[in-house]
């Protein structure tokens, strides 16, 4: 069932990185917490509508936007908080477009699935599946043409997989070499299904058949995830094309916040085995006590910092003023 | 100081779009066989030439992966003109168009911007049958954050692509492929149209002929044969479906007392419809007879000749129609 790394596994950190791998294990805390919140404010019906957490696949997003420079493009989900995060979005800004108000990322137009920050280079996400693949593609080739040295990164869940549009983006990036790499975060679930039912053949076999350089990695371990990205990225700059990353991860909550009882298509033995033992902040944190790099009391510290910042950051927004009604038919047109 | 010269409907566009890309280097086409091939209508011959491959762009059979690739070049910082061969074909392209494209500004708050032109083709009567014949443009007039223009003439292509090229919102153009060849006055110096702004191709007083795109031919043409039995007709076009000039439409409904809206979509739920009811509810109290529409008929387009012919509005129905209303029997 537990899928350990599938090419490479990581090696010991340097010495010399304890600093970058504690703002990596902080930025996967990040997330954690304000997802952790997120559900909270659910439960609590203090959040319109509904949110798809990404708790579990924190070392995905970290260990991707680490690798990349500000200017460098994302697409993103519907479960895309982590994405958005990772890529620089600040706390308080997100909650408050979760909470649909003023000031929030989009003023409360866009909400959880379609938070976008072209501050940090984050083009949206998006709550058609797979209906990012193309924006991404496209902003990749504006790269191409005018020569700006940006790589875009697509994110998707493994169930895009079963959308044409990634298909035909992919023949085309490959065959015009552009700056995109295609990040397929297969959580094994589409929405309520397995994988297995859904997909026939090889995820990987998929973007090869385009001549896509493709790699597979354990998704839970950050350090795989952000070296070998950064080595995609490097590959994607010096004009080599395309790549395609699947990394093997895990969905701690259900499809969305009020997806509860899942016991029909997944057990709660399963998800407690990723949750103990796969689980991507754990993991990091093990390493670096584990190497003596750091003390559980750095860490904790980190986790108590973390905490106040999601904190502060949902209280600004449930206390920040909702749109003004004459807003609603604004920004329809440029 | 105009001098004029006469252009056919494809020249116009293509001079547009030459004249567009020579003044903005942002700006590019992206669609099947749009370089050397200049697409099937060989509407963009020569382009390739001046612009090379880089600019006029030849993809796979892929409509909502270049689609799709034009949002997001159009999201960062190009001016992508997409080339979508057959209007049937925006079936393909809908969740770029409609949850994409039109939406990206609105719900990002208005931080991001989609200038991005969709050219297509509607019209029927090419016995193409019913997947090449279709006027959908009422489908993407339905969407909040798109734009939609539908030129008549020669005169009206060129200015107003100029216009979509220019516009920082996704614009979803519509040529008849049955006026590729039509021709008419263009000036040399540089014009734009703008959005927004209805014609009046032929002034009268005793009926207005609302039409669009090839319509406004088939409405002149009737307007012509009307004028022999002593009838008036007002044509009128629109020119752009969204944003629609309401205003002209219905002071000329006022004026005449009767109007017909004619356009080659599908009449159910269509074009037809929406300008009914703005003239209807705008010149309610001037009107001597209700508002007729007609649109194409609400079957899939036929094969045969025959019977393709008789599922479009012509100038003798047009005729028959304006006559009726006028009561002129």
């Amino acid at each position: 069932m537990t899928k350990k790394a599938e090419k490479y596994s990581s090696s010991e950190i340097e010495a010399t990185d304890v600093e970058h791998w504690l703002h990596v294990y902080q930025q996967m805390v990040k997330i954690r917490e304000f997802e952790e919140k997120v559900n909270e404010l659910y439960m609590k019906a203090l959040m319109p509508g509904l949110a798809h957490l990404y708790s579990g696949q924190e070392a995905v997003a970290v260990g991707v936007c680490e690798a990349l420079n500000q200017k460098d493009y994302i697409t993103s989900t519907h479960r895309g908080h982590g994405h958005c995060l990772a890529k620089g979005a600040s706390v308080d800004l997100m909650f408050a477009e979760l909470l649909g108000k003023e000031a929030g990322y989009c003023h409360g137009k866009g909400g959880s699935m379609h938070i976008a920050d072209q501050e940090s280079g984050n083009l949206g996400a998006n709550a058609i599946v797979g209906g990012s693949a193309g924006i991404a593609t496209g902003a990749a080739y504006t790269s191409k043409v005018l020569g700006t040295n940006q790589v875009t990164i697509c994110f998707f869940g493994e169930g895009a997989l079963g959308q044409g549009l990634l298909y035909e983006v992919m023949n085309m990036a490959s065959l015009w070499k552009l700056p995109v790499i295609y990040v397929c975060e297969n959580n094994m679930y589409n929405e309520y299904t397995h994988f297995n039912e859904t997909l026939a053949g090889e995820v990987a076999a998929r973007a090869k058949a385009f001549g896509i350089y493709t790699e597979v990695v354990d998704g839970q371990d950050v350090q795989v995830v952000y070296e070998t990205t950064k080595r995609l990225v490097e590959r994607a700059r010096r004009g080599e094309g395309p790549a395609f990353l699947e990394c093997r991860t895990y969905r701690f909550y259900g499809h969305h916040v009020g997806d509860i009882n899942r016991a029909y298509y997944r057990s709660k033995e399963e998800e407690q085995e990723w949750r103990m033992t796969r689980d991507p902040i754990n993991l990091l944190a093990d390493k670096l006590i584990g190497q003596n790099l750091t003390d559980q009391a750095v860490l904790d510290r980190i986790h108590s910092d973390v905490k106040s910042e999601v904190e502060n950051g949902v209280q600004f927004a449930l206390n920040a003023p909702f749109p003004d009604k004459s807003k609603v038919d604004q920004d329809v047109y440029a | 100081m105009t001098s004029e010269r006469e252009l056919t409907f494809a020249e116009a566009i293509r001079e547009a779009l030459a004249e567009e890309m020579r003044r903005d280097p942002h700006v590019f086409i992206v669609g099947e066989d749009v370089a050397e091939a200049g697409t099937p209508f060989k509407v963009l011959s020569g382009l390739v030439e001046e612009f090379g491959k880089n600019r006029v762009v030849d993809t796979p059979i892929s409509e909502p992966g270049f689609s799709g690739m034009g949002v997001g070049a159009a999201m960062t910082g190009l001016r992508p003109v997409v080339d979508i061969m057959f209007g049937d074909f925006l079936t393909l392209v809908m969740d770029q168009v409609v949850n994409q494209a039109a939406k990206v500004h609105y719900m990002s708050g208005g931080k991001m911007k989609v200038p991005i032109v969709f050219r297509t083709t509607l019209g029927a009567t090419r016995r193409s049958a019913a997947q090449h014949s279709q006027s959908l443009h009422a489908w993407v007039s339905h969407i909040p954050g798109l734009k939609v223009a539908i030129p008549s003439t020669p005169y009206d292509a060129k200015g107003l692509l100029k216009t979509a090229i220019r516009d920082e919102n996704p614009v979803v153009f519509f040529e008849d492929k049955m006026m590729y060849k039509l021709t008419g006055p263009v000036p040399v110096e540089d014009y734009t149209i703008p959005f927004g702004v209805a014609d009046v191709k032929l002034v009268g007083e005793d009926i207005t002929l609302v039409a669009t795109s090839s319509m406004i031919h088939v409405a002149i043409s009737a307007a012509e044969k009307l004028k022999e039995i002593g009838v008036s007709a007002e044509v009128i076009d629109p020119r752009t479906t969204v944003p629609l000039d309401k205003q002209t439409m219905i002071e000329s409904a006022k004026k005449t007392s009767r109007a017909i809206v004619i356009d080659e979509g599908y009449e159910r739920y269509g074009v037809t419809a929406e300008i009914a009811s703005v003239i209807a509810d705008g010149a309610f109290y001037y009107l001597d007879a209700p508002v007729k529409r007609m649109g194409a008929m609400d079957v899939p387009i036929p094969f045969s000749p025959v019977l393709e012919d008789l599922t479009v509005p012509t100038e003798e129905t047009v005729f028959e129609m304006a006559k009726s209303l006028c009561r002129r029997n």
